[in-house]
């Protein structure tokens, strides 16, 4: 091993080894911003093309070049591209978080008209167009059944389907479950509920009804959410537990417990967080589907807390109605519906995380 | 409570790849039994067969015999968690358990294989604990995560973890590698006061530690990448480090090789 020392010593610094630089004047990027605000209204609004919208996203865009000239100008190449991708960044955080804040306005404004005490307690039975009152009741009992059945089923299955393919499956067949279940991930919501009314519905449900015919039911609900919560608890829980280190498996095994406790135990409990994310999602998205409900549940005005006969109506569907309803009252009935739906499942979130938090023992 | 190792011709493959061949060893009970050699020569592969970690990779299987008192580990009606649970293992890195108390860690393995009763595990957590030397420093914290001690504490959490289950050996994988001189000191000394209940098998790449801590050394080496490792050379420890008897051994132990 003789290597010439010289080849690598280090070069000389091509410039003086000074450590400042000219730096922007810190009022100069909000004047910028302003100066190009001005210069895009009175483009706009001089050539009369559009309007505030316009003057924004104009503005924004002489703002960048603007930016990216006077940092040039004074602090030279690398520092104006690290500023115009910066203010590139914040514009697209911007642009992301504008519609979810618009969403939330647009629900909270117009579905406090109805969030009302009277909207929680009764339902749409024998309720007319006149009628301004009315509510959700029944809505409300429906989603909270379909979705807790839902979960019922498929928390377990999809968990135990992750632990499968994950610690046990080996070869074709953990692959093909794995492939299924993607495939399963791509299920339209209307195909789960056409499904579950041609298999449900209308072949095995008539054996369980009273009357022996085919019928609409919550359960025909849950099971078609549950369709199409299960990928989803498969796949969250699945990456959730290849993320617990082997080293923990390894150190478990290692002390003699037997490969099922050391999941159940060890390994579940690593991983807990993260699978109640997922679970959450599911959950989430199954709470907003109106599809299944309305094919297999049927809808209805009134209140059923007998998830396996009769109509059942849910929160989604109650706002697909109450939207098309031609009763000058329904409108506000449907936004409050809606503010219900997105708070009862953020509510659900909430409760789940604060009980799966990692760190009962604190530190 | 040691127990003695007979390890005959045993050669350990990870699917088509052969990573050791016909290793004979024998390890007194009580012992410190050291296991050096350069990377990738096969030790930590032969450590992690004497308690059947080897097999838990996909692929991975042993050949040969390794019998732990006359009794065959590798015999088809052996409960593995049984041997486990009798050859117990230290990691690399220590591994708490990150949802687990300082407490919950100890027990751990008592708790998972079915004990309940809290005066046993009380009992159990501090013996091991202070076998461990780490009594005085976490006993006012046992409520609190493991993961919140420092590297080395966490080591010998780990070290009184395995204990705990009351095993006859105790194999060691590099324990000291991730820990500063400090904390390695204090698990060495643990290592000498082990010694009087434990058999000992360490593997590690520091040759000082070998010369100081084992009574027995074993030297692993491979030819060329991609051959099985093989063993060279297992004689006491202060012959192997003052006068070996095979070249490759002493121009290891001199730095001239690996």
């Amino acid at each position: 091993m003789t290597t010439t020392l010289t080849s690598h010593r280090p070069r000389p610094p091509a410039q003086p080894p000074t450590l400042r630089a000219r730096r922007l004047p810190k009022w100069l990027p909000p004047a910028v911003a302003l100066g190009a605000l001005l210069v895009a209204a009175a483009i706009v609004y001089g050539a009369g093309i559009g309007g505030p919208v316009l003057v924004v996203v104009v503005g924004a865009l002489l703002y960048l070049v603007g930016l990216f000239a006077a940092a040039n100008a004074v602090e030279g190449r690398r520092s104006a591209r690290n500023r115009t991708w910066s203010a590139l960044i914040h514009s697209a955080f911007v642009l992301a978080v504008l519609p979810l804040a618009s969403v939330v306005w647009t629900l909270v404004t117009k579905g406090l008209e109805r969030f009302d005490v009277n909207f929680f307690l009764t339902s749409m039975n024998n309720i007319g167009a006149r009628d301004p009152q009315g509510g959700a009741y029944h809505a409300i009992v429906g989603t909270l059944i379909q979705v807790g059945i839902a979960a019922l089923i498929t928390i377990p299955i999809g968990i135990l389907c992750a632990i499968y393919v994950v610690e046990y499956g080996r070869g074709r067949f953990a692959f093909a479950i794995r492939f299924f279940v993607d495939v399963m991930t791509g299920i339209p919501s209307i195909v789960s509920g056409l499904f579950v009314l041609a298999f449900w519905v209308l072949v095995v449900s008539p054996y369980f009804s009273s009357t022996g015919r085919p019928g609409f039911s919550g359960f025909a609900a849950a099971l078609a959410l549950s369709v199409l919560m299960l990928p989803t608890v498969v796949r969250s829980t699945e990456e959730m537990l290849r993320l617990v280190p082997a080293p923990l498996r390894e150190g478990a095994y290692a002390l003699g417990v037997p490969k099922w406790k050391t999941i159940l135990r060890v390994v579940l409990p690593t991983a807990l967080p993260g699978i109640v994310t997922g679970v959450m999602l599911a959950i989430a998205r199954a709470a907003g589907e109106t599809a299944p409900v309305l094919l297999v549940a049927g809808g209805g005005a009134a209140i059923n807390f007998n998830p396996f006969e009769n109509n059942q109506s849910s929160l989604a569907l109650f706002v697909y109605q109450q939207a098309g309803d031609a009763s000058r009252y329904a409108p506000a009935r449907a936004w409050t519906a809606a503010l219900t739906l997105v708070a009862l499942v953020l509510v659900l979130t909430v409760a789940a995380k604060l009980l799966a938090r990692r760190n009962r023992l604190g530190r | 409570m040691a127990k003695r190792i007979d390890a005959a011709n045993v050669t350990a493959y990870y699917g088509a790849f052969k990573a050791i061949e016909n290793i004979n060893i024998t390890v007194e009970p009580k012992t410190v039994t050291a296991l050096i050699g350069p990377s990738g020569c096969g030790k930590s592969t032969f450590l992690r067969s004497i308690n059947r970690m080897h097999e838990v990779l996909p692929g991975a299987r042993v050949e040969g015999s390794l019998t732990i008192d006359g009794q065959d580990i590798y015999h088809r009606d052996v409960d593995v968690t049984a041997v486990r649970r009798t050859i117990g293992m230290v990691f690399q890195r220590p591994n708490p358990f990150p949802t687990m108390s300082i407490f919950e860690n100890v027990v751990a393995g008592l708790r998972l294989n079915g004990v309940k009763k809290k005066s046993i595990l009380d009992e159990a957590a501090e013996k091991a604990l202070r076998s461990a030397n780490l009594w005085d420093e976490v006993k006012d914290r046992l409520g609190k995560p493991g993961a919140g001690l420092s590297g080395g504490q966490q080591q010998r959490l780990c070290i009184a973890r395995t204990i705990a289950v009351e095993p006859q050996v105790v194999l060691m994988d590099e324990p000291c590698s991730a820990l500063d001189p400090i904390s390695t000191l204090a698990i060495e000394d643990l290592m000498f006061q082990l010694k009087d209940k434990f058999t000992i098998i360490i593997v590690t790449h520091n040759m000082q530690q070998a010369a100081r801590v084992s009574d027995r050394t074993a030297f692993f080496s491979i030819e060329k990448t991609g051959d099985p490792g093989r063993l060279i050379e297992y004689d006491n420890t202060q012959k192997i480090f003052s006068n070996p008897s095979q070249k490759k051994t002493e121009d290891y132990i001199t730095g001239r090789f690996g």
